[in-house]
């Protein structure tokens, strides 16, 4: 106990905030629908992490109830968005984010 | 009782919004039977509540809901019913009712004939509220509503111009009239606080006799009456309004719209008490109506335009009536004179159809013998108006003229002498259509014929009231009782002038009028009954014939000043206002056309475009900057 207590605070904030943009420069930058699945999942967890730790420096279970919550909430959002990534192949034949740009001016 | 007085006003409505919807789908007899039947019910009702108000001193109020409140200022769709409207609810009913069924027979090959019910049927409603509301502004639903009608049913025939142009006039100049009432009404407002009749009569104690702002708020109510009732100057439209169907301008013009005036007044009259003034005033202005008209009617060739002018010249009387206080005369009068100005005009109407839809004197005569029923009642009509002895006509002019007499021995005079020209000129208008040999064309000889009896006993109905009403109001001298006086007094009471000689001034009144009734008679035999008659005028004769001038006058004074301004009015209207509405338009286009580079269709730019909001967000929420 004393030992992860032994880590400060402000590391997990700058890791995680850290991951959190790494997460969302990767879904700016990125043209493959499942890499940017791949960071909306990393930014979810470093969420999770930061949760985590401030539950365990201030003995507060509520925010690791949380994260079971945003857990949950996760798988079901990847299923439905890999659903969608399925139809998207079979209609165009490749996973780039651009292949949809009929809907325009 | 109470329930039946909503449903009064309501059967006309209901019967204009069946027609209005049936519109030509029904047969022409289901639109007369509809359209009779709401008025004759509504007439039944108002029998019910005269004999209910028989009994009674009281007055009984119906409200039906709340219009609008504005802070302390309340307003309510209600109806008060006491002796003054359950009399003119009789005469608009029961006259309604005659013309209703007077027009099925007149309209019977009209296209239109489903139309004109349906407008009747509105009007009727319109004129209910007018004579049924229980505050001001009821009262100018009303006012407008018939006045709206009115345009209506003068330009029923809209298919030719002149006749929309005469529609045009009535509701205009109705119009000027109506600004006087409004400011009216808004002066009331400011002095007692609330527009309703009863709660106004009971802050009358505070006010004294000659308070300056009630003299303009009644000058200014009686400017509005002046345009609904034809007073001079605002009186050019009631000749013109000639141009709509004869039952129209028996309904509208003689019995019921132009004396929505009069009930206003005779309503309002104890704020007129306190504003001697106004009260000459009225006076003035409607004796001199009287006498301009009679002179024109003189002078007339046009059998409606003699009766128009007869009717403004009329209405001059009432006014004249209520002038000198007399307000019960006044009311008696507008009852005698729809009973026999009603009777004149469906005559009238009945002599238009008889000659195929001709309308001038000069191409009638000798019709006597030829439509011997329409003669009958006519000439009944004719001795109504004239005041034979004993007839209704006699009995509220020599009312009329009495209290005149009291009030002011020149307006007595001129008034006597407007007597005289009326029963001048209603002979001659008798004498020319009706005595002398035929002067019309051979076709309109061969087609004359008596009327259909939907026509005929409505005019049988009329003369026999026509001869018969004066029985409610006969002076002690000839043995009967005044109880018309005796009912109203509690509304409106009448100055009472007695003194010893009042008797002998009646029996001379008597004997002056027979009299004068052998002089007309036999001068009016002589100049118009031979056909020696060429009907053309010069001089000064020309310009009575011509109406003084009066629409000329106007005509270069307001009307064509008014046109060159409205040229730049209409280029204003255009430029600006609908330039500005125009552009709001045009500017959402504009913006819409810019803001559509946003959909890209590229995923990724609407990622990006997430991403900024929500740090947008944060930023704005982090620093409070909003």
């Amino acid at each position: 106990m004393e030992i992860i207590k032994g880590v400060p605070l402000t590391s997990y904030i700058l890791l995680c905030s850290m991951l959190f943009s790494i997460g969302v420069l990767g879904v700016l930058y990125r043209r493959n629908a499942l890499v940017i699945f791949m960071c909306i999942e990393l930014m979810l967890n470093s969420v999770n992490l930061l949760l985590v730790a401030f539950s365990r420096y201030y003995s507060d279970s509520n925010a690791q109830v949380f994260v079971f919550f945003i857990m949950a909430v996760a798988a079901a959002e990847v299923s439905v968005g890999l659903a969608i990534l399925m139809m998207i192949y079979r209609n165009t034949k490749t996973t780039d984010i651009d292949a949809l740009n009929k809907l325009k001016f | 009782m109470e329930q039946f007085i909503p449903l009064i006003p309501l059967m006309p409505l209901i019967g204009f919004a069946v027609l209005g919807l049936a519109g030509n789908n029904i047969s022409k007899l289901m639109a007369a039977i509809i359209g009779c039947t709401a008025i004759a019910v509504s007439f039944v009702f108002s029998l019910l509540v005269f004999n209910a108000q028989l009994g009674t001193e009281e007055s009984v109020t119906v409200t039906m809901f709340n219009w609008f409140e504005a802070g302390s200022f309340k307003v309510e769709l209600a109806f008060l019913v006491d002796h003054l409207t359950s009399i003119f609810l009789l005469i608009v009913t029961g006259v309604g009712l005659l013309i209703h069924i007077y027009s099925s027979g007149y309209m019977h090959d009209d296209i239109a004939h489903n139309r004109f019910f349906t407008y009747l049927n509105l009007f009727i409603f319109f004129m209910l509220l007018l004579v049924m509301g229980n505050n001001y502004l009821v009262m100018f639903i009303g006012w407008e509503g018939v006045g709206l009608c009115s345009y209506l049913l003068i330009g029923f025939w809209h298919k030719v111009d002149a006749y929309n142009k005469a529609a045009n006039k009535a509701f205009i100049m109705n119009r000027i009239g109506d600004l006087g009432l409004l400011l009216g009404i808004f002066l009331l407002y400011t002095k007692f606080g609330t527009l309703n009749f009863i709660d106004i009569k009971s802050h009358l104690a505070e006010i004294q006799v000659g308070d300056p702002t009630i003299v303009v708020a009644t000058l200014l109510l009686f400017i509005g009456a002046m345009g609904k009732s034809a007073q001079i100057p605002l009186h050019t439209w009631l000749p013109d309004a000639m141009a709509g169907p004869t039952p129209v301008s028996a309904l509208i013009h003689a019995a019921t719209m132009v004396t929505a005036g009069i009930y206003m007044v005779v309503r309002s009259n104890f704020i007129y008490s306190l504003a001697p003034f106004t009260l000459e005033f009225i006076a003035i202005i409607g004796l001199i109506t009287a006498f301009v008209a009679a002179t024109i009617a003189l002078f007339q060739n046009d059998i409606k335009k003699v009766l128009a002018y007869s009717t403004l010249s009329q209405l001059g009387y009432m006014f004249l009536a209520l002038g000198v206080g007399a307000y019960s005369s006044g009311v008696f009068h507008v009852m005698t004179h729809a009973f026999f100005k009603a009777l004149l005009f469906l005559g009238a109407g009945s002599v238009i159809h008889a000659m195929s839809g001709e309308q001038d004197l000069l191409k009638m005569g000798g019709l006597r013998k030829k439509i011997p029923l329409t003669f009958i009642t006519f000439l009944i009509g004719v001795l109504a108006i004239s005041g034979f002895p004993f007839t209704s006509g006699f009995v509220s002019k020599d009312e009329i003229l009495m209290s005149v007499f009291y009030h002011n021995k020149l307006y007595f005079y001129i008034a006597a002498a407007v007597a005289v020209i009326t029963a001048f000129y209603m002979m001659r208008l008798l004498m020319l259509a009706f005595f002398g040999t035929f002067r019309g064309t051979h076709e309109q000889e061969h087609h004359l014929h008596e009327s259909p009896a939907s026509m005929t006993m409505p005019l049988v109905v009329l003369a026999i009231l026509s001869m018969l009403g004066g029985l409610v109001q006969l002076p002690h001298i000839y043995g009967g009782k005044p109880i018309f006086e005796e009912f109203l007094n509690s509304i409106a009471p009448t100055l009472k002038h007695e003194d010893a000689s009042l008797a002998m001034k009646e029996w001379l009144m008597l004997g002056v009028t027979c009299l004068g009734f052998v002089v007309v008679y036999f001068l009016t035999k002589k100049f118009y009954a031979d056909d020696k008659f060429e009907g053309v005028y010069t001089g000064f004769k020309k310009t009575l014939a011509n109406n003084y001038y009066f629409d000329e006058i106007y005509n270069t004074l307001f009307t064509k000043p008014l046109n060159f301004i409205s040229q730049y009015y209409n280029a204003f209207d255009r430029l600006v206002i609908d330039g500005g509405v125009d552009g709001i338009g045009k500017l959402v286009n504009w913006g819409g056309d810019k803001l559509r580079y946003l959909q890209t269709g590229y995923t990724g730019f609407y990622l990006f475009a997430m991403v900024l909001s929500i740090a947008a967000f944060l930023i704005i929420s982090l620093f409070n900057l909003l």
